[in-house]
């Protein structure tokens, strides 16, 4: 065994890992995660059709999990620009749930607020108030609502669009409703409760 | 006659409505009984399971929990066990909410307990969900398909576009290949279609970007409609609302975008199937789409009638001189 003569590696040594955080998001992710059975090879990052956008490869991300740098990783803008192409998945010589992650990872920040921008936290909470109201996705309202918040330039040069979605009926001005909204209401205000108990 | 549950999906009501009257069309022809699952809500698409993943699971299985009961042959009407759902998205949530159940006993025991709330349970495992093609290649069979072409697509060259939440991750090894599968260009090829080799097929189209991201989701359409155009498509077809909506939709402002002026129509597999079978153009939702295929279709001799005159394409050196916009991954040289 080559002698320890590095003051880093052998800080690195005596240092006992803090998994805790690793284990926190293995733990609050769907399915079994395989998380903790990264073995840091960059397949993902390479694989993600927008990695050219992220602050952090997926890879990365994990090391920093590991490494315990939960606001980095919570700050971090790769889990929302994640398209959930799940190219990453199929490739992963570990089947680590790389997708599940950055839902988990998602859903981490909202609850920390520690998003550095709302555009994609205010339009997943935007599109469930609509199925919590209707039981059905409301696209109209959703994105009247969305893009008067974030996007107010962009909606000049959409108006084509929205006119075309709308004359082609492929828009409803109005809302559908489930039938049993009280069942559904029932049903997610309990698996609020359960989430929080968790 | 095949039996099955139906999960529409919500877009099959509104943006991808040309989907939704073009199953109807060839439900019939291929002796198809599809039962809709009654009172079904939205799956959630990606954007609950960022938020909270109990609720979130719960939403997807109440649509499990209505059609297991619903094909229950003591109180319900039977003859089926399978679910299947035309949206890759809501495909993928159902397939993914019945699979992690069973990987996570803990996880199925939470939704269960919220299920009961309503007075629903779901056991994981019941039902088997599938994707729309899936069943038309699979059950249906492509000699019953061809069986059936009265009027082949011979001419009309096609991109097979199967986007990516469908054949990935593949839970149950349902498809050929996970980046490369060849059911779609089987099918087409089935109609008389002149298949054009595509190797973005399973590429992303965006998803739920250009609404939170729209650099990022420009530049994936741009990939797509670009590399169809070059190989000489004259339209795309697709097996997802959400692919259908982005790269119809959003096409005019990604020309905007990249100062191109793409005109790449895309259908859905199943309007291109109606057509074939002889329907109406107008009975399969041709004429929904924004970017019209009306000229992609006079190329195999179908007329579709006008609707309204399609603006008149604006020339390029009219207007204002505006400086044009590239992306930090683009060079010049690489749009037209």
């Amino acid at each position: 065994m080559p002698q320890m003569t590095d003051e880093r590696v052998r800080a690195g040594m005596n240092r006992e890992e803090d998994l805790s955080l690793l284990n926190e998001v293995s733990m609050k992710t769907a399915g079994v995660s395989h998380l903790e059975m990264c073995i840091q090879c960059g397949t993902c990052g390479g694989s993600c059709p927008v990695a050219m956008d992220m602050e952090h490869t997926p890879r990365m991300l994990f090391a920093m999990l590991r490494a315990g740098m939960r606001d980095e990783v919570l700050r971090s803008n790769t889990p929302w620009l994640c398209v959930s192409c799940y190219h990453c998945v199929v490739r992963c010589p570990q089947e680590v749930h790389i997708a599940d992650v950055m839902y988990t990872l998602k859903g981490m920040a909202i609850h920390a607020k520690l998003y550095t921008n709302a555009t994609a936290p205010h339009f997943s909470q935007t599109f469930v108030d609509m199925v919590e109201a209707y039981g059905r996705s409301y696209e109209m309202g959703l994105a009247t609502r969305h893009y008067l918040r974030h996007f107010p330039l962009r909606l000049p040069g959409m108006m084509p669009m929205g006119f075309g979605m709308i004359t082609k009926g492929r828009m409803a001005v109005m809302p559908k409703r489930i039938k049993q909204m009280d069942q559904l209401t029932a049903i997610l205000d309990r698996a609020k409760q359960l989430e929080l108990n968790s | 006659m095949n039996k099955y549950l139906l999960y529409p999906g919500c877009s099959m009501e509104s943006s991808g409505r040309a989907y939704g009257d073009s199953i109807k069309a060839i439900v019939e022809p291929l002796d198809l009984d599809f039962e809709e699952i009654n009172d079904w809500n939205c799956c959630g698409a990606t954007e609950y399971l960022g938020i909270n993943l109990i609720p979130a699971y719960s939403l997807i299985a109440r649509n499990l929990a209505l059609a297991a009961k619903q094909m229950n042959p003591v109180n319900g009407t039977g003859g089926t066990h399978t679910v299947v759902a035309p949206c890759s998205a809501c495909y993928l949530n159902l397939a993914k909410a019945d699979y992690y159940m069973q990987e996570r006993p803990s996880l199925g025991a939470k939704v269960n307990e919220a299920l009961n709330a309503g007075g629903l349970e779901y056991k994981a495992g019941t039902l088997d969900v599938r994707h729309l093609i899936d069943i038309l290649v699979y059950d249906v069979g492509l000699e019953k398909i061809r069986s059936k072409v009265v009027h082949p697509l011979n001419g009309l060259k096609v991109v097979p576009y199967m986007g990516c939440m469908l054949p990935r991750p593949d839970y149950q090894h349902r498809w050929t290949d996970h980046e490369h599968p060849t059911e779609l260009d089987d099918l087409l090829r089935a109609l008389g279609a002149d298949v054009i080799d595509y190797p973005l097929t399973t590429e992303c189209c965006g998803g739920h970007m250009t609404q939170i991201g729209p650099e990022t989701a420009f530049e994936l359409i741009r990939r797509l409609i670009s590399d169809a155009d070059e190989r000489g498509a004259h339209l795309m077809a697709t097996v997802c609302p959400m692919c259908q909506m982005n790269i119809d939709a959003y096409q005019h402002e990604t020309n905007q975008f990249f100062g191109t002026d793409y005109h790449m129509p895309v259908l859905f597999f199943t309007q291109l199937m109606g057509i074939a079978f002889g329907k109406h153009p107008d009975e399969v939702g041709i004429g929904l789409e924004l970017v019209s295929a009306r000229n992609a279709l006079a190329n195999i001799g179908i007329e579709v009638p006008v609707t309204q005159e399609p603006a008149a394409p604006r020339k390029k050196d009219e207007g204002l001189p505006m400086p044009r916009r590239w992306t930090k991954h683009e060079g010049k040289e690489a749009v037209r």
